[in-house]
């Protein structure tokens, strides 16, 4: 579900801005350690800083937006890859060095740890206000896109960005914004997920497979896609450890291939 | 560059790396492992060119046919017993061919992302197995025990590199020479044309699919020669050859020198090497910001790499001693 | 006589729009035929279906006898069919020597050689040559299409096509966008070519359909309303009522 709520932005963003954003995972990567920093540093209750580590993944999503992948819109695919495996290398080496090699730690409030008691059964008490989480944020994103005006807007620029122009939308403010909630959303969800995925500094790395397969599979543009993917995947990885543990992670990968291959779109994919 | 215009007698300047491989080899013999590493990485670099720079396809996964090429001449020698080196050369050649036709006839079907997905998909497959097939690939730990016997029966692999440095020499060498045919010639000039304007292409009545798998294959072969090279020169192979990460370098590499310019493909491996030997060792959290940085400027200002730069810097040296001089003279 | 391209009861549609209707047309060898109709009628999508670069809902194409309806877009520019775009489409980077070459070049077979330099295939450049001095281009071989005029463009495009030595030539607006000083030179070329070859033009220039066509087919809506000579769909009143109105605006 962490999968989910990190990729949703990112098909967001690559669905509407058409970019290729490697470095997504950065973003999920600063919303980790700073909801890290702001706990232990700072001492902020643990709510108000995820909320605060959100924000301020996106605050800096949008100077970066401005700054640079505002002059690569347009530049083509090759481009587009490499700012954004040089982006995962300069935040890797300032992880580094800020938070050094060990993963951040993270303190979960009391009322998060333990575990609840339900039909018998024994749940971690974290995982399940993470699915209820989940839960509550796709549903806020359908309801925001497929409901508001602001959901409307995106829709048509995602299909047709010229014309949405000429009819007055203003796509740059448009993909400022949405850029923003995009990557707002990786913090979150690196934020969130920073007890199951350990935030350290080759995050972006390791989980960018993931992370991309979890959009391609899904469908760029497409919100349900990703979460279908999302589960998919996750199940699939799971189980496949469990039961067959000499194959790994093979299973997530041949799947991709295949579901790549039977529809190129994604499942859910709106656009080419 | 290429084409039916082009040019292609060999210019004086195509030499120069020849010559600097040469004085290289006598004047810095200590340096003759990094020397035999840059040389297989420019091998490496020049396919990943054939296939980016020219036919346009953007991959992620390249390192998949290195690996393989790598891991088969490892394994050939290792678990096998065969150490005769052109014997493992020419396993690597088959086993990633073999995999660049399967996988390149699969995945050219698609374009842009998905195409990317799918370079990337294949290449972790690869490490996955790599992984977990101890026995086979000595797993994480990696496969020693990589013999070569002397080549061609009288040359021992000796201790300072010396026949190392050589063997990568000949090698690049003859990629070198294969890939320089193939861009001059008319197959050249329909890469280029596939990566100007694909529709023009079908309009033409090209088949472009099966071309790009053709050349696909090359290029892969080409990657593998080059993988099984490093693991005979170390006498080991490990995980690092395959996945994301060498991938990764080889483009920022390509990218560095210059894409879809043959020589870039010479150029960026001798940069990042040699700096990734100096500066990674000293202060490696700097390295990642370093080429990160470098990267990002070299995609906003300076698309086409050092020998991008040293292409403008000539055409104005050029604009400014001959004021009459055209433009399109002094451009390729 | 055979008939150069023929197409019975072709049909696309694209869910519930229908784009094209059991389109009948017929062009004859040697033809000077003109498709002309409304924007929106469908003449683009009728040609991306003779071309193969979209496959109908139903209905055959036929190209000298030959059916082709299932034939791949390479194969048909094999047998003879040659096309250029609405919008220009070049190998904009390139000299416009090599746009044309790489044309000569997979009509001969050449195109997949890897061992001999391209530049040394004398015979492929020569007639290359030949072809840009025919179209006024010669002077230009060394440039990059993309500098050169748009009219010139719009030429280079007719030629890159007649390098493919095509029996069957289809050109969408090939004056489109042109200059009207330019439009001229654009007709004189279309005038020249060789009477072997089979023209089928889509076009909005009324000017350039009445003085080059012998035929002409209006497509309103996906459906054909009337084939004739020039004079008479000149004298068509119902030519007049859906299309020709409007032409006399622009």
């Amino acid at each position: 579900m962490i999968l989910y709520v990190i990729s949703v932005g990112l098909s967001v963003t690559m669905g509407l801005m058409g970019f290729i954003n490697l470095a997504h995972g950065v973003f999920a990567m600063a919303g980790g350690f700073l909801l890290s920093t702001a706990m232990s540093a700072l001492g902020m209750p643990f709510p108000v800083a995820l909320v605060a580590a959100a924000l301020s993944v996106a605050a800096l999503s949008v100077v970066l937006e401005r700054l640079l992948y505002s002059r690569l819109y347009a530049a083509g695919e090759l481009a587009q890859v490499l700012f954004s495996i040089g982006l995962i290398f300069v935040s890797v080496a300032v992880a580094r060095l800020i938070y050094g090699n060990l993963a951040a730690p993270i303190f979960l409030p009391d009322y998060l740890r333990g575990q609840l008691h339900f039909m018998g059964r024994d749940f971690p008490t974290y995982r399940v206000f993470l699915i209820a989480f989940s839960a509550l944020i796709i549903f806020s994103l359908w309801f925001g896109v497929e409901r508001t005006r602001w959901g409307a807007m995106v829709r048509a620029a995602v299909d047709n960005r010229g014309m949405a122009q000429s009819v007055g939308i203003n796509t740059r403010v448009l993909f400022m914004a949405t850029f923003a909630l995009g990557s707002g959303l990786a913090g979150l969800g690196g934020a969130l997920g920073a007890d199951i995925l350990p935030v350290q500094w080759g995050y972006p790395f390791e989980h960018l497979v993931y992370f991309l397969i979890v959009v391609a599979v899904g469908g760029l543009g497409s919100l349900r896609g990703p979460f279908v993917a999302a589960l998919l995947i996750g199940v699939a990885d799971t189980a496949c450890k469990y039961w067959i543990p000499e194959f790994g992670a093979f299973l997530v990968y041949a799947a991709t291939i295949g579901i790549l291959l039977w529809r190129p779109m994604g499942l859910f994919g709106v656009r080419a | 560059m290429s084409g039916y215009s082009a040019n292609t007698r060999i210019r004086w300047t195509e030499w120069l790396p020849w010559v600097a491989a040469g004085a290289f080899f006598f004047v810095l013999p200590e340096y003759l492992s990094l020397g035999a590493r840059i040389l297989i990485f420019i091998l490496f670099a020049l396919s990943l060119d054939l296939i980016l720079g020219y036919a346009g396809i953007v991959t992620l996964g390249h390192s998949a046919f290195f690996g393989l090429g790598a891991y088969t001449a490892g394994i050939l020698s290792a678990k096998l017993g065969v150490h005769d080196p052109f014997i493992g050369l020419a396993a690597a050649a088959a086993m990633s061919a073999a995999l660049g036709l399967v996988t390149g006839a699969v995945i050219l079907r698609t374009r842009a992302l998905t195409l990317l997905m799918l370079t990337l998909a294949i290449t972790a497959i690869l490490l996955e197995i790599a992984n977990k097939a101890t026995r086979l690939t000595g797993g994480a730990d990696g496969l020693s025990g990589v013999q070569v016997s002397p080549i061609l029966g009288l040359f021992r692999f000796d201790l300072y590199g010396k026949t190392a440095f050589l063997y990568c020499l000949v090698a690049l060498f003859a990629g070198w020479w294969v890939v320089r045919r193939i861009i001059y010639s008319p197959y050249g000039a329909m890469l280029t044309g596939i990566r100007d304007n694909a529709t023009r292409m079908h309009a033409i009545g090209a088949p472009v699919y099966w071309r790009l798998v053709l050349i696909y294959t090359v290029s892969a072969t080409m990657a593998g020669v080059a993988g099984a090279l490093l693991t005979q020169v170390n006498q080991f192979v490990g995980l690092n050859v395959l996945g994301l990460e060498p991938s990764g370098d080889i483009l920022v590499m390509l990218i560095l020198g210059g894409v879809g310019r043959l020589y870039g493909a010479f150029v960026g491996p001798v940069v990042y090497l040699i700096a990734q030997d100096y500066l990674a060792k000293q202060y490696p959290e700097y390295w990642y910001f370093g080429i990160g940085v470098l990267l990002i400027v070299v995609v906003l200002f300076a698309r086409g790499g050092v020998l991008g730069i040293v292409d403008q810097l000539r055409n104005k040296w050029l604009s400014h001693s001959k004021p009459k001089s055209s433009a399109k003279a002094s451009a390729r | 006589m055979a008939l150069a391209l023929q197409t019975e009861k072709l049909c696309k549609s694209f869910g519930a729009l229908t784009v094209a209707d059991n389109i009948d047309f017929r062009l004859e060898a040697g033809a000077r035929h003109a498709l002309i109709g409304p924007n929106g009628a469908g003449k683009t999508t009728f040609v991306n279906m003779l071309t193969g670069a979209l496959a109908p809902t139903s209905g055959r194409i036929l190209m000298s006898d030959q059916e082709i309806t299932k034939t791949s877009q390479a194969a048909r520019v094999k047998l003879g069919l040659g096309r250029t775009f609405q919008i220009t489409t070049l190998f904009r980077s390139l000299p416009v020597l090599d746009n044309v070459a790489l044309a000569i070049a997979e009509r001969q077979g050449v195109a997949k050689r890897m061992w001999k330099a391209a530049s040394r295939h004398q015979e492929i450049k020569d007639e290359g040559m030949d072809l840009l001095g025919v179209l006024g281009l010669a002077d230009d071989a060394a440039s990059a299409a993309q500098d050169l005029p748009y009219g010139k463009q719009r030429l280079l495009e007719i030629a890159v096509t007649l390098g493919l030595k095509p029996k069957v030539l289809l050109l969408d607006e090939p004056a489109a966008g042109v200059p009207s000083h330019d439009s001229g030179k654009v007709l004189q070329q279309l005038e020249k070519l060789s009477s072997d070859i089979a023209v089928l033009i889509i076009e909005h220039d009324m000017d350039l359909v009445f003085r080059f066509a012998q035929r002409i087919t209006v497509l309103v809506q996906g459906q054909v309303l009337v084939e004739g000579t020039p004079h008479e769909i000149a004298g068509d009143k119902r030519v007049r009522d859906v299309y020709l109105g409007e032409a006399t605006h622009g």
